[in-house]
């Protein structure tokens, strides 16, 4: 391809709107901007929490201010003025929802026009979904059918109240407050998010879903979600976001914990799509998460697949701790980055029981003056006998101006282990969209064809409703970006 | 159907055409024959749109309309077709979703709907049978993994799918067995019929044994100096090319 028509289709991926970009309006109420130890009472309060959650912010908090952001990621992020943010804000609405009806038209007509529609006989009859817009759980879909079979799920506030035994058990086990930066940030301002309880021998009977919303400005969100699955038991996870376009930067810092015991399964999937900032790399959402599982018990397992299309910043790790021995875990993941987009993500795969077994599959894509890392950790302890790791990190570039990173870390303790690692770097070949051309196929369409191909692998793991977003997905972020 | 007049093509400020004039009539076979470097990829791959070459003089007139002009994706909507050299690989694309994506897109051009998959697994069947392509490659990413004999069973497999109006082969004998090359020349003839035309370049006559040509050009220093019946691909068969490099003084 000639390298004008290369700059042409270059520039052209300002044309690619963010399809999720607008804003609604409707009055939220908020408690100003600033973080201290007053805010976080004021948070708490609001929320009506127990003693036990407030001690939990606030030794957070304190451990937080000791703290200083990680600086060993492959990124470049201006400073953040953590007292500029409006640590809690809510969209108003009646205080005790009964029935869809008691849903905020204007809520209900937002995620409507985000294909997630609230209403039980409209949506996929297999998904339940939580909806959380900025602090808040909005509404959750099928609460009843699912407590039947003694499942819970629910928005993280309500499990504050209505189950503050089992929050109290296991929030804060897998990501301790102390972990990271922002993992300590969540914990202290925390605003909502969802609870998942499957009770001993249930395979959950659909999939659960929640919907992250950002729509307040000058808000950061901090959802934190719980995964427990008791023995034998199965459930299968999603989760999706998007966010208005705004020129300023918001901040998102999430935890998920999930514990898998004894031969259970979760499946957790992720397709991340906050607003990405625009072609001048102006706005977009700074993703900072933790995501952390265990394997406690014997021949448990947890599946993470994600596909991260969205947000200027990404910092992302979905990790699994091998506890439990025979657990093993997999983790697929599609990065897409674009225009001045920057991600720097993998996993860590820490095997601690015997003949523990792990995956790593992981795409990058990158295109416009984006860089895209891979960074993974397998660790296998010193006392674990028989431990396998497979890892496959692919990259594939658009264009000459991107980047794409590997980071791959291994520590082996124990001479038992069988690691291997695989690593690619290609490029979208311009005899590939030639090709793709003459058979009367547009170049944006080749791309999405071809990229849809490259992350195959990874999207035949999500379930198909989302396999078929993800696929679209991809295609739209990279509109344009022909190299 | 197709009028080349003075084509005159170069790359990186090399001339590679230097005046090629021809003209293609529905219903007729060409062959393009000539030593390597001849420039007859070049000119395939002009047809095609590929933007690695300069037109630096001349014009090429499809059904009359300037083909020069048009995106490489609607040159191929307008009904030329260019069966690859050396076919390319689209790891993890499925050559249905492929072949699905480029028939639809055909169908919108000419403001008809898109096929409904069952429609379009019939239509594959068909044309499959067609040119004798075996499910087992049809089921597989598009050429990925394939040999050089499946590939190109796969080039004419997709010709059958797309029904051109003018397909110009390139090289499509180029490594084949004997068995690969009938069946490639078979799938050639039988989606032969009045209204269309082939272009088939070739540098040995073996092909030709099988695609009978009505009309042979031998292409040499990026023009063409000879034109004759088929009878020409013969002599070129039983001479080589030497005397045609003599005559024309090199």
């Amino acid at each position: 391809m000639a390298k004008e028509e290369q700059d042409k289709i270059l520039n052209e991926v300002t044309e690619s709107e963010y399809k999720y970009g607008f804003v609604t309006d409707i009055e939220n109420d908020d408690i100003g901007k600033g973080l201290n130890e007053d805010i976080i009472r004021m948070i708490s309060a609001k929320k009506k929490e127990p003693k036990f959650m407030l001690d939990f912010r606030l030794k957070a908090y304190r451990h937080w201010k000791t703290m200083k952001m990680p600086e060993w990621a492959y990124l470049d992020i201006p400073e953040i003025d953590y007292q500029d943010i409006i640590y809690y804000s809510t969209p108003k609405q009646k205080a005790k929802l009964e029935s869809m009806d008691d849903v905020d038209p204007e809520i209900r007509a937002t995620f409507d026009k985000l294909g997630i529609p609230l209403d039980e006989q409209k949506i996929l009859a297999n998904v339940a979904v939580d909806v959380v817009m900025d602090s808040s759980s909005v509404k959750t879909t099928f609460k009843e059918a699912l407590a039947e079979k003694g499942i819970i799920f629910c928005s993280f506030s309500e499990a504050v109240q209505d189950h503050p035994d089992l929050i109290q058990e296991y929030m804060g086990t897998v990501v301790p407050i102390q972990d990271n930066f922002f993992a300590a940030l969540n914990s202290a301002v925390f605003s909502d998010g969802s609870f998942v309880y499957i009770p001993k021998g249930v395979r959950c009977p659909m999939e659960l879903s929640t919907y992250f919303r950002i729509n307040a400005e000058n808000t950061g969100q901090f959802e934190r979600t719980l995964i427990v699955c008791e023995e034998e038991s199965y459930v299968s996870y999603l989760e999706g976001c998007t966010a208005p376009m705004r020129d300023e930067n918001q901040l998102h810092a999430a935890i998920v914990e999930i514990i898998v015991k004894d031969n259970s399964e979760v499946k957790y999937s992720t397709v991340q799509n906050w607003y990405p900032g625009d072609k001048n790399g102006k706005g977009g959402i700074y993703n900072f998460v933790t995501k952390r599982g265990i394997c406690e018990g014997v021949n448990s397992k947890l599946m993470w697949a994600q596909v991260e299309t969205g947000s200027a910043v990404t910092w992302k790790y979905p990790s699994t701790i091998l506890k439990g021995d025979g657990s093993s875990s997999e983790f697929y993941s599609v990065a897409v980055t674009n225009n001045h987009q920057q991600a720097d993500t993998g996993t860590k795969m820490i095997h601690i029981g015997n003949n523990t077994k792990s995956t790593i599959i992981s795409k990058g894509i990158s295109a416009g003056k984006s860089n895209n890392s891979y960074r993974g950790l397998v660790k296998v302890a010193k006392n674990c006998e028989g431990a396998r790791n497979f890892s496959q990190c692919d990259s594939l570039l658009l264009g000459d101006k991107c980047g794409a990173h590997t980071f791959p870390y291994l520590e082996i303790g124990n001479q038992s282990a069988k690691v291997e690692h695989e690593a690619t770097t290609s490029k979208i070949g311009e005899d590939q969209i030639f090709y793709c051309n003459q058979r009367g196929i547009n170049t944006e369409d080749a791309i999405g064809l071809i990229v849809n191909g490259y992350a195959k692998e990874v999207i035949n793991k999500m379930p198909m409703e989302f396999a078929v977003e993800a696929q679209k997905l991809l295609q739209i972020s990279l509109e344009g970006s022909v190299g | 159907m197709l009028s080349i007049k003075n084509l005159h093509v170069s790359i990186e400020g090399k001339d590679i055409l230097k005046g090629i004039n021809l003209d293609v009539k529905p219903g007729e076979v060409h062959a393009i024959m000539g030593p390597n470097g001849a420039g007859k990829s070049t000119l395939a791959s002009v047809l095609a749109g590929r933007d690695l070459y300069n037109v630096t003089e001349g014009e090429v007139l499809f059904q009359g309309k300037d083909l020069l002009d048009m995106e490489p994706e609607d040159r191929a909507k307008e009904g030329i077709f260019l069966g690859f050299q050396y076919p390319i690989e689209i790891p993890g694309v499925s050559t249905v979703n492929f072949m699905k994506t480029a028939v639809n897109e055909h169908r919108k051009y000419k403001g008809l709907d898109p096929l409904s998959a069952s429609d379009f697994l019939k239509l594959m069947r068909e044309k499959k049978s067609l040119v004798e392509i075996d499910s087992k490659l049809t089921n597989r990413s598009v050429n990925e993994g394939f040999s050089g004999g499946e590939k190109k069973k796969n080039e004419i497999f997709q010709m059958a799918m797309l029904e051109p109006k003018l397909a110009v082969l390139d090289e499509t004998d180029s490594g084949l067995d004997i068995d690969a090359l009938r069946v490639v020349a078979n799938g050639v003839n039988k989606l032969k019929t009045r209204d269309n035309a082939t272009i088939v370049i070739t540098h040995y006559q073996r092909l030709l044994d099988y695609i009978v040509p009505d009309v042979v050009h031998v292409l040499y220093d990026g023009r063409i100096v000879k034109t004759a019946g088929k009878e020409l691909a013969l002599e070129l068969e039983e001479k080589g090319y030497d005397w045609i490099k003599e005559e024309n003084g090199k």
